[in-house]
C-alpha cells in the first residue's frame, strides 16, 4: 500500500500542469479528472515530435514519412487492443470520443436494426451521450426508450430490467461502466448475462472506468465499448469504439467519404474492411498516437495500482468530507462499489458558489448538473458539486479541499 | 482588479439567504420561466400589471447565491414601475446594484438570467396584449441577446 501511494508522489513531476500556480499564487490542485485529465510530458512530448518528424497522411502515400505515420497510427491501435483486452484490431474504431463513439451506434447499427416498438434500456444515471443519441434514433422510429431506476444508495434497480427484458422487445441495453456524477460502478456482468437470456445487445460507456480501473471487454462480453482519450492522460478529439465483429458486419457506415471506400463509380460505391469502412476522412492521427502514449504511460503504472491508489485516496476524502458539517455526499459508501469521483452539496449552499469559493484557494472541481439532468431530476437537486480523482492527486490536495470547504462555511455563516 | 471572491460579500450573501419578493403571484398577468442549460439555474417570474405598471412582480426557482440576489434586486426596482421603464432597465442596472460589474464571464449567465426573464415575460405579455406587435419582437430579441 505505501509503495503504491510513493510511486505514485513522484509522478506528479511528469504533469507540468502540476507545477503551476493559479489564481492569488495558489498551488493548482485539479480534482476535475471525470471532465479531462491532465496530460504528462510522455504523452506531450510524443504528440510533439509526430508533428515534427513523423507528419504525413496514412493509408496511402508510399513515401518514408507517410509509411512511418501509418505505423505509428496503426500501433497506437494495437495498444488498445492489449489495453481493454480483446483480440482483433478489425474491432477498433477511432472516433472523436465516446459521445461520437454511441452516436455512430445509433446512426449505423441503430438506424437499420431499430423499428417500432422496439425498446432501448439506457439507466437513471447516464450521461447525456448516453441518453440523448437514444432519444434521437427511438424518436425516428416510433420505438421506446425505459430507464433502469436508482436506489437511494445510488445503484441500479437490476429487476426493472428485468421487467423490461420480459416484453420481449428490448432490442438494445446501453449503461455507464461508471458513473460519472456519483461514481457507481455498474455491475455489467450481471446485467450482460441477463441480457444474454433473451439475445439482447449491450453497450457500455467506458469513459469513467476505462481510465481508472482494470477493464477486460472481452470478458466482460459486451456487444460495443466506447470510452474517450481525453480523461486518461491523453489528447482531446480522440476515442475510441469497440465492436463486436458479427454486430460490425452488420452495420451500414456512419461517415462517407475518403478512406472508408473501396472503389468509388457514379452511382454505387463499395466499402472499405473493417474498421476503415467506420474511419472516413483523414483521421485524427496525432491524437491516435498520443493516446498510444498515454496507454503506454498507465500500463508502466498498472491499472491494479491506478485502482488502489484511488480506493485509497477515495476513502480518505470520504472520511474527511464525512466529517464537515452540513456536508451531503451522494451514492454508496461502498468504496469496492465506488470510483473515484465524489457529488455533494454543502448545507444550502448552491454549487456554483461553493465552486467559485474554493476556487480562490486554487481548487478546481466541477459544480452543476454534470450532463447527467435525469440524474439531478432523480436525486430532487439542480446541481452538485463534484470531485474526481486522478492518479497524481493525493492526501494533501484532499485536506486543501476541506480546508477551502470551511471558508465557504464561513462566508455562507453555515 | 480585486479577486473573484469578493463578490460574496454581505448583501449578496443576505439577498441569497432572505431573497425579497421571492414567491408565486395568485392569477398573475403574465408569467415567464427560463433556464441556464449550463449550470441548471431555473427562474420564474410572475406579474400583475394594472394600468401599463408592474403593480406586483415575484419570483422563484433554484440558483446560486449570484442568481438569487440579482433576480431579489431586478424585481426590487421592476416593482412599480411603468412598462417602459423596466424595458429600459440595463445588465449595468442590476450588476452595479450588486457591485458585480467585473464578474467574471462564465458568472454572467448567472446574475442576468432573472432579467432575461422579465424581459421575456414583457414580450410575452406585449405579444398576447398586441399593443404594438414590431415593438414586441424588439424586445424579444434584446432578451435573447442579453449575454
Amino acid at each position: 500500500m505505501q509503495s503504491v501511494e510513493k510511486s505514485f508522489e513522484n509522478l506528479r513531476k511528469d504533469f507540468p500542469i502540476l507545477q503551476r500556480t493559479v489564481r492569488d499564487n495558489k498551488r493548482l490542485v485539479y480534482l476535475d479528472n471525470a471532465s479531462t485529465s491532465q496530460k504528462p510530458n510522455q504523452v506531450i512530448d510524443t504528440i510533439t515530435d509526430y508533428y515534427r518528424n513523423h507528419n504525413a497522411n496514412i493509408h496511402r502515400a508510399v513515401y518514408a514519412l507517410a509509411e512511418e505515420a501509418t505505423e505509428m497510427y496503426e500501433a497506437a491501435r494495437d495498444k488498445i487492443l492489449n489495453f481493454i483486452h480483446v483480440k482483433n484490431r478489425e474491432e477498433i474504431i477511432f472516433v472523436r470520443g465516446t459521445t461520437e463513439a454511441i452516436n455512430l451506434v445509433a446512426y449505423a447499427w441503430g438506424r437499420s436494426h431499430i423499428q417500432k416498438d422496439d425498446i432501448i434500456v439506457t439507466t437513471e444515471y447516464e450521461h447525456h451521450s448516453n441518453i440523448v443519441p437514444w432519444q434521437l434514433l427511438t424518436q425516428e422510429k416510433g420505438a421506446k426508450l425505459e430507464y433502469i431506476g436508482m436506489n437511494d444508495n445510488g445503484e441500479l434497480n437490476l429487476d426493472d430490467l428485468t421487467k423490461y427484458l420480459a416484453t420481449g422487445k428490448v432490442k438494445l441495453v446501453a449503461f455507464s461502466l461508471v458513473s460519472n456524477v456519483l461514481g457507481t460502478i455498474t455491475d455489467a456482468a450481471k446485467i450482460i448475462s441477463k441480457c444474454k437470456e433473451y439475445g439482447v445487445l449491450t453497450l457500455i460507456d467506458g469513459a469513467q472506468g476505462v481510465p481508472h480501473m482494470p477493464v477486460n471487454v472481452e470478458q466482460l462480453d459486451c456487444d460495443f465499448f466506447a470510452f474517450s482519450g481525453h480523461k486518461m492522460l491523453g489528447p482531446t478529439g480522440i476515442g475510441v469504439l469497440w465492436v463486436r465483429k458479427s454486430v460490425l458486419q452488420t452495420m451500414s457506415p456512419f461517415h462517407g467519404g475518403g478512406d472508408m471506400i473501396r472503389e468509388v463509380h457514379k452511382y454505387e460505391t463499395t466499402w472499405n474492411d473493417l474498421p476503415y469502412k467506420f474511419e472516413a476522412g483523414t483521421p485524427n492521427i496525432a491524437d491516435v498516437v498520443g493516446l498510444g502514449s498515454a496507454i503506454d504511460y498507465l500500463t508502466k503504472l498498472g491499472m491494479d495500482n491506478v485502482r488502489e491508489h484511488e480506493i485509497e485516496l477515495t476513502n480518505y476524502a470520504i472520511e474527511k468530507l464525512s466529517k464537515v458539517n452540513g456536508l451531503l455526499i451522494y451514492g454508496t459508501k461502498d468504496i469496492s462499489k465506488r470510483g473515484g469521483v465524489i457529488s455533494f452539496n454543502f448545507a444550502d449552499v448552491h454549487p456554483h458558489d461553493v465552486a467559485q469559493i474554493i476556487d480562490e484557494e486554487g481548487i478546481a472541481v466541477r459544480s452543476g448538473h454534470h450532463c447527467a439532468q435525469v440524474l439531478m431530476e432523480r436525486l430532487n437537486v439542480a446541481a452538485t458539486s463534484r470531485v474526481s480523482f486522478y492518479i497524481y492527486n493525493t492526501r494533501e490536495e484532499v485536506d486543501l479541499l476541506v480546508n477551502a470547504l470551511y471558508k465557504v462555511a464561513r462566508i455562507f455563516k453555515l | 482588479m480585486s479577486s473573484n471572491a469578493d463578490i460574496y460579500h454581505e448583501m449578496i450573501i443576505d439577498y441569497s439567504r432572505n431573497p425579497i419578493n421571492y414567491g408565486k403571484i395568485e392569477n398573475p398577468d403574465v408569467t415567464f420561466h427560463d433556464s441556464n442549460p449550463l449550470c441548471g439555474d431555473s427562474i420564474d417570474i410572475d406579474m400583475k400589471i394594472n394600468d401599463n405598471k408592474i403593480s406586483d412582480i415575484k419570483f422563484h426557482g433554484k440558483g446560486c447565491a449570484i442568481c438569487m440576489a440579482c433576480s431579489s434586486v431586478l424585481t426590487e426596482i421592476s416593482k412599480g414601475k411603468t412598462i417602459d421603464e423596466v424595458r429600459n432597465i440595463t445588465k449595468h442596472d442590476v450588476l452595479s446594484e450588486l457591485g458585480l460589474e467585473h464578474l467574471q464571464a462564465v458568472r454572467i449567465k448567472c446574475a442576468l438570467l432573472s432579467l432575461k426573464v422579465l424581459k421575456s415575460a414583457l414580450y410575452s405579455y406585449l405579444g398576447k396584449n398586441m399593443i404594438d406587435s414590431q415593438d414586441a419582437d424588439k424586445l424579444k430579441e434584446e432578451a435573447s441577446s442579453l449575454y
